[in-house]
This record gives structure tokens, sequence and C-alpha cells, in this order.
């Protein structure tokens, strides 16, 4: 085990699998000689040439849709964007074009592509800056989606979705980007998709999330722990489709009590989903209506003050905890 | 591209030419003020054999053929949803296949029938397809404007009015990605020359010396709005120029012509990796939908004109009778096996089964098809038969 960055890890992920598929690529804007927006592609330009090290016009629409063309044609391109919030731009291209291609062609074509980049608030860069579409994503078929929370995560489920034969958007996190973990070091370490992490054990309470917001779930946890004697469990669902069921339905067959926590606006986020499969699948295991802290539903605020009262935080986490139990 | 070059249309002085009849889209003037010539002796067309002209004849025929049975059986009800026919742009989709090499790719928008018959995708599987049938190329998934032909080097079928521009941009990068001397002829509609994409996608063919052929194919009509109602600054395949990419416009009724015209830009994707920009006049004689009744934005005389004049398989077919390659008799013998073909296949697609419900879930995931090489665990669809 090493001990690196998320960012270092996203790094080791892309540069083994361009080293180990001839057929993978890496573009997007600033990738190559600026190094990456988040320098996460430092040092690639060098060690694997302009071929693979793509540098695009800011064109997200002509990029992700040639990305999407050429993953037709049996590529396997990684595209970046420097914010997933810019994929709005380029929607057609991936929720209609790499998300249907194989459906409307009875499966004769193939789309192995990943689109990644950062998707979350919490920088101050407005509404603009700060769209977390995993939801929308989801809600796609056709579309796998994933938010790794560490790096281990990010390193082992970027692995996994470069290699996967279907379109995988992986949704990364600027805040992540310095979070340091250890990552195992061998060149097969994959972490598959589609299974969620019990990240801390317990019994009285589930606490459920994804991407960042598992953060601020575990030190909910280790507070309601210090200072309530409150036992609760933190699941990291890493993937959102597919979605680890089983994980989910165990640890609220466990607890019987469920809070739900995520950085997505609340209406039809993803979180309003796992409320439906929890009360659908697991009701009479529940001892309290499942809760749930979201972003507060406004757009994305600039200002630090109201951005912090905006996104998933400590104290509202932990107050909402408290009526649960 | 002799006498179609941009320099002489855009100087074509349009006063110079005749009075023009209002509505009658008199050719000249959408393709430039030019002699009509021959193109019958350019190299690519004097190499043809004869059984090689006869076949371009016969491939039009059966488009034609094709399109005037699916209607009948749209209107029969057997075809639901849109319905884009092809009829009266022929020769475009015939002409261009024609001079495709081994490594040369197509990808097209909706109105995708003529291509898809022209690559050689059999009527069967396209007629089961229109009509919602397991036969279907598609399985009954993608339906008229969702044709695919991989294995014909045959990338769709898209009905995002100009959503298929950066993939043929892509295709194109493949090839030269994989040292292929390759190209994708990515076709689209005069309507779709309004999408911002195609323009990203046209200054990254250029940038990145891309080997894709933008053809429009300039019918007139974006839907109801005209070109002249629909685009600033004609004609649309100079709007290539700023680019830098080489670009032409020309008439798409000859099939001789559009071989012509497309070959050029195959040797320029070939031998110096260069996109172009083809701008293809055409018409379509039928309402761009079935759906679309075709009495708000143009005159019964303008389309009765351009059958009168330039329809490209009439002329075709003459071309051939005087050049001594087809007789009277062996062209309606043609047109009567490409009406019993289109007739077959709609027996076909008549008497095949439907695709079952649970049919829904597949080809959504390569992984959810493949279970035994599944790699990822949990729940990837939350509602299912
Ligand atoms: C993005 C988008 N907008 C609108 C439509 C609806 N629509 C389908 S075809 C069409 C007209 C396109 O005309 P053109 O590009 O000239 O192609 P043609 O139909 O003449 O072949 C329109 C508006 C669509 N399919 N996609
Ligand atoms: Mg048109």
């Amino acid at each position: 085990m090493a001990t690196i960055t998320y960012r270092e890890a996203l790094n080791q992920a892309l540069s083994e699998e361009i080293e180990r598929d001839d057929k993978v690529v890496l573009m997007g804007e600033e990738v190559a000689q600026f190094k990456g927006s988040y320098k996460v592609s430092e040092g690639m330009l060098e060690k694997f040439g302009s071929d693979r090290i793509i540098d695009t016009p800011i064109s997200e629409a002509a990029f992700s849709g040639l990305a999407v063309g050429a993953a037709m044609m049996g590529m396997r391109p990684v595209v970046e964007f420097m914010f997933w919030s810019f994929c709005y731009v380029a929607f057609d291209q991936i929720f209609n074009n790499a998300a249907n291609v194989r459906y409307m062609s009875g499966g004769l074509i193939n789309v192995p592509i990943v689109f990644r980049g950062p998707a979350n608030g919490g920088t101050n860069v407005g509404a603009t800056h700060s769209h977390t579409p995993e939801n929308f994503a989801a809600n796609t078929p056709g579309i796998k989606v994933i938010c790794p929370a560490t790096p281990a995560d990010a390193k082992g489920m970027l692995k996994s979705a470069i290699r996967d034969n279907d379109p995988v958007c992986v949704m990364e996190n600027t805040i992540l980007y310095n979070l340091q973990g250890e990552v195992p070091e061998e060149n097969d370490f994959i972490i598959p998709l589609g299974k969620a992490n019990v990240v801390r054990e317990g019994s009285d309470l589930s606490i459920i999330a994804h991407g960042k917001s598992v953060h601020t779930a575990l030190e909910v946890a280790q507070t309601l722990d210090e200072t309530n004697k409150v036992s609760a469990e933190v699941v990291d669902l890493r993937s959102i489709r597919p979605l680890d069921t089983e994980t989910i339905l165990s640890s609220v067959r466990k607890t019987n009590r469920v809070l739900l926590v995520e950085e997505n606006k609340p209406f039809c986020g993803v979180d309003a989903q796992i409320a439906f499969l929890i009360q659908d699948q697991a009701f009479d295991y529940l001892d309290a209506p499942i809760k749930r802290v979201s972003a507060i539903d406004a757009p994305q605020a600039y200002s630090k003050s109201l951005e912090n009262a905006q996104i998933p935080n400590h104290d509202r986490v932990l107050r909402k905890a408290m009526e649960l139990i | 591209m002799e006498g179609l070059h941009h320099d002489t249309i855009v100087d074509g002085e349009e006063d110079d030419s005749p009075a023009k009849e209002q509505n009658v889209p008199v050719e000249e003037e959408r393709v430039g003020d030019v002699r009509s010539e021959d193109f019958s002796e350019k190299q690519i067309n004097r190499s043809l054999t004869p059984e090689e002209r006869v076949n371009l004849y016969e491939q039009m025929a059966r488009i034609r053929r094709f399109e005037e049975r699916s209607l009948r059986s749209y209107q029969q009800g057997h075809i639901g949803g849109f319905l884009h026919l092809y009829i009266g742009q022929e020769a475009v989709a015939v002409g261009a296949v024609s001079v495709m090499g081994e490594d040369d790719h197509v990808i097209t928008a909706y109105r995708d029938h003529g291509h898809a018959l022209a690559v050689g995708m059999d009527m069967d599987e396209c007629m089961a397809e229109l009509y919602g049938k397991k036969t279907g190329c598609s399985k009954g998934k993608g339906g008229s404007m969702h044709f695919f032909a991989p294995d014909k080097n045959f990338w769709g079928g898209h009905g995002i009015v100009g959503g298929q521009t950066p993939l043929g941009l892509g295709i194109a990068y493949a090839l030269k990605f994989n040292k292929k001397a390759g190209s994708c002829l990515c076709f689209m509609g005069d309507g779709a020359t309004n999408q911002g994409p195609f323009y990203e996608s046209l200054n990254l063919a250029s940038l990145w010396n891309l080997p894709v052929v933008y053809i429009i194919e300039n019918n007139g009509y974006s839907m109801g709005t005209a070109e002249a109602r629909h685009s600033a600054g004609e004609p649309l395949a100079r709007r290539g120029d700023m680019f830098d990419i080489d670009w032409s416009v020309s008439h798409g009724h000859d099939v001789y012509e559009v071989r012509h015209t497309i070959n050029d830009a195959l040797e320029r994707a070939h031998n110096e990796s260069r996109p172009s920009v083809l701008e293809i006049v055409t018409y379509r004689y039928r309402g761009h939908s079935v759906a679309d009744p075709d009495q708000t934005y143009r005159s019964k005389e303008e389309i009765e004109e351009y059958k009168k004049s330039k329809d490209p398989i009439n002329l075709y077919k003459e071309k051939l009778i005087a050049e001594g390659y087809l007789t009277e008799e062996s062209a309606l013998e043609i047109d009567r096996l490409a009406k019993e073909e289109a007739d077959a296949s709609a027996e076909f697609a008549q008497a095949s089964p439907l695709p079952d419900p649970t049919e829904l879930m597949d080809d959504i995931y390569w992984e959810t098809d493949n279970p035994a090489n599944k790699t990822s665990q949990g729940t990837m669809f939350f509602e299912t038969p």
C-alpha cells in the first residue's frame, strides 16, 4: 500500500490503462500541455505523447461526439470534462448517442467510453460550475455512473470504467483531489462497479451517502458516537448505476433507521430512488421514516457563507440524524 | 469540381441568367451559373464497366421502389412513427457509396433508407424494422430513423438533426488513429447546417486533419422551412471556408456527377487526410415525413417541375439508353424486379414475429447481454417487464 492523493490515484489509473491497452486515449480541454486543469494528467503527455493525451478546443459537443464515434469503431476514449457542469453543452452526444446507439442498433454496436471530471459544489464557483448530474446520468438506461469518494476507489473504479464495454460517467470531486489515502500498488488492482462499501459499521442507524458526502457522514458518525453514544453505520454507495441494492438493504435490515445524504439537489435526486427502494423492499424493517439531507434546493450560491449552508454539512446531517433516534 | 468551384458560384452573376419563374427552383440558381457538364467523361466514370453502370441504375430503382412500398405500408397502418422518404434524392447515396473503398464509412441522419440499401443492407431487414418486427435490422428497437449495419461500414441512422456530425468526425479520427487510409462520409441535410456541433466539428476536422467528408444533401427544405428562410450566407458549403476546408456545390440529380464529386473528396481524405464539405443540390418529392401534408410551403408545380426535368432515375436511364448500356425493356425489367423485391420485403415483414416485451431489456448494456463476462455487481435495471 502507498499513501497517495485522489488526484495521483486517477493519474495512476489513467496511466496504467493507457499502457495496458493501445486503444485508450485521454482527451479534453487542457489535459496535455497544461497537465490538466486540476493536474490530474500531470506527466502523461511526456510519457505517452500527443497521440494518446490530446488537447481539445472548447467544443464539448464535438469532442464528446468524436469520442463516441471513435468508441463505436472500437477505441476506448476517456473524455475529461473540466467540470461535469460543462457536459450540458454535450448532452446530446452523451445521452442520445453514447447511451442509445447500442440499443437502437439491436446490440450491433458497443460504446466503450468514459466521461470523467469533477461534479461538485463547495468551491464558490457559482451555479454554472457546481452541477452534480449523477441523477440525470443515472436516469438514462445505457449509461453507468460512479462517484468514487476515496483515492483507492478513484483508482480501482476508474480502471474498471476504462475496461468496461459500456459508457461510464465518472463523477469526481475537486475538493477530494488532494485527499490522501492508502491505495494498493499492484497493477491489476481494480474495484468492480456496483459494489457499495460499508465504511463504518454501526447498529443504530444507517447513513447512506455518495461522493464527498461520505466524508461528512463519517464525521457525523464519529460525533454521534462520541457525544451521543449512538452507533451509526456509514454506507458509501460508490456506484450509482449499477446500484448495490443488497448492501443498502442489509444495512437497513440491521439498523432499522436510515438517513440518506447527498450533494445532489433533492427533486428526483439519487436518494429519492434509494428511499423508494428501501420502503419498497425493507418497509417492515423500518422503525422510523426515512430521512434525507440533500443540497438546499436553490441554484448553487457563490458566497462561501451561503454555499456552506447549502451543501449537506456536518450540522445539518447531525441534526437530521438526531431526529431519527 | 470544375465549373462548380466556389469562386464560380460566389462570383456567378445571377443577373445574367434569364428571368426565372417564381416558386420554381431553377437549379442553376441553387448551384450557381454553370454550363452543364458531361460527367460521364470523368475518369471515375469512364472506368465503369457496363455491369457497374447498370448496377447504379438498379440501386436507385430499388431505393425508389422500397420507399414507395414503405409508404403504402405506412398508409395501411403497418408502420408507425415517422417515415422520411428518400424519393428524389437517390443518386446522392447511390453515387457516393459506389465510389467508396474498403476503409470508407458512412453515417447519416434519419432519412436513412437510401443509404442503408446503397451500402448493401437487404430490403427484408429494413422493411421488417419499419414494421417493428424482431427480424428488423435493429430487432425493432431503432425504427425508420435508426438503421445500422456496422459490418457494411454503416453507422446509422441518427434522429437528432446534426447529432451525427461529431460522430462522423470520430469515425474519421479512429481511422486515422489506426493508420487506415479511409474516410467517413457524413451525410446531413441543409437544415442541419444550422446546428452548433457541426461548426465545432468542422473546426476539429480541419485542425486535426481528419478524413471526414461532410455531404450536405441540400433538398431545399428543412421540414417546411425553405433554405432562404433558414440560412444566411449562401451557398451553405461555403461555411467550410472559414475553417480552410475545401468545399464545393454540385448537382445531385446526375449520379455521374455525384461520383466525381465524392471521389475527389475521398482522394483528398485518403491522400492528404483532409476534410471536405460538399453541398449536393437535390430535391425530395414527398413531404418531410409521411405525416407532412406538404401543402403550406411549396407548390405542386415546383415538385412537378423537378420530377419532369431533374429526376435522377429517369435522367440516368435516358443516358444509359443513349450510351447503349440499357434498353427500355431491360430498364422495365429492372424496375419490375425492384418492385417485386420491395413487395416481397413487405410480405416478409408482415409474416415476421413481433419482438417479445422481455426483449426490451436486451441490447442496453454489453455487460447485461454477456452475463458470463460480467464484471460489475449490483442492480442495473429498476423496472423490468
Ligand atoms: C435537434 C433536433 N431539432 C429538431 C428536430 C426535428 N426535425 C427533424 S428533421 C428536421 C428538418 C431537418 O431538415 P434537413 O436537415 O434539411 O434534412 P432533410 O429532412 O431535408 O433531409 C427537423 C426540424 C430534430 N429531429 N432534432
Ligand atoms: Mg433538407
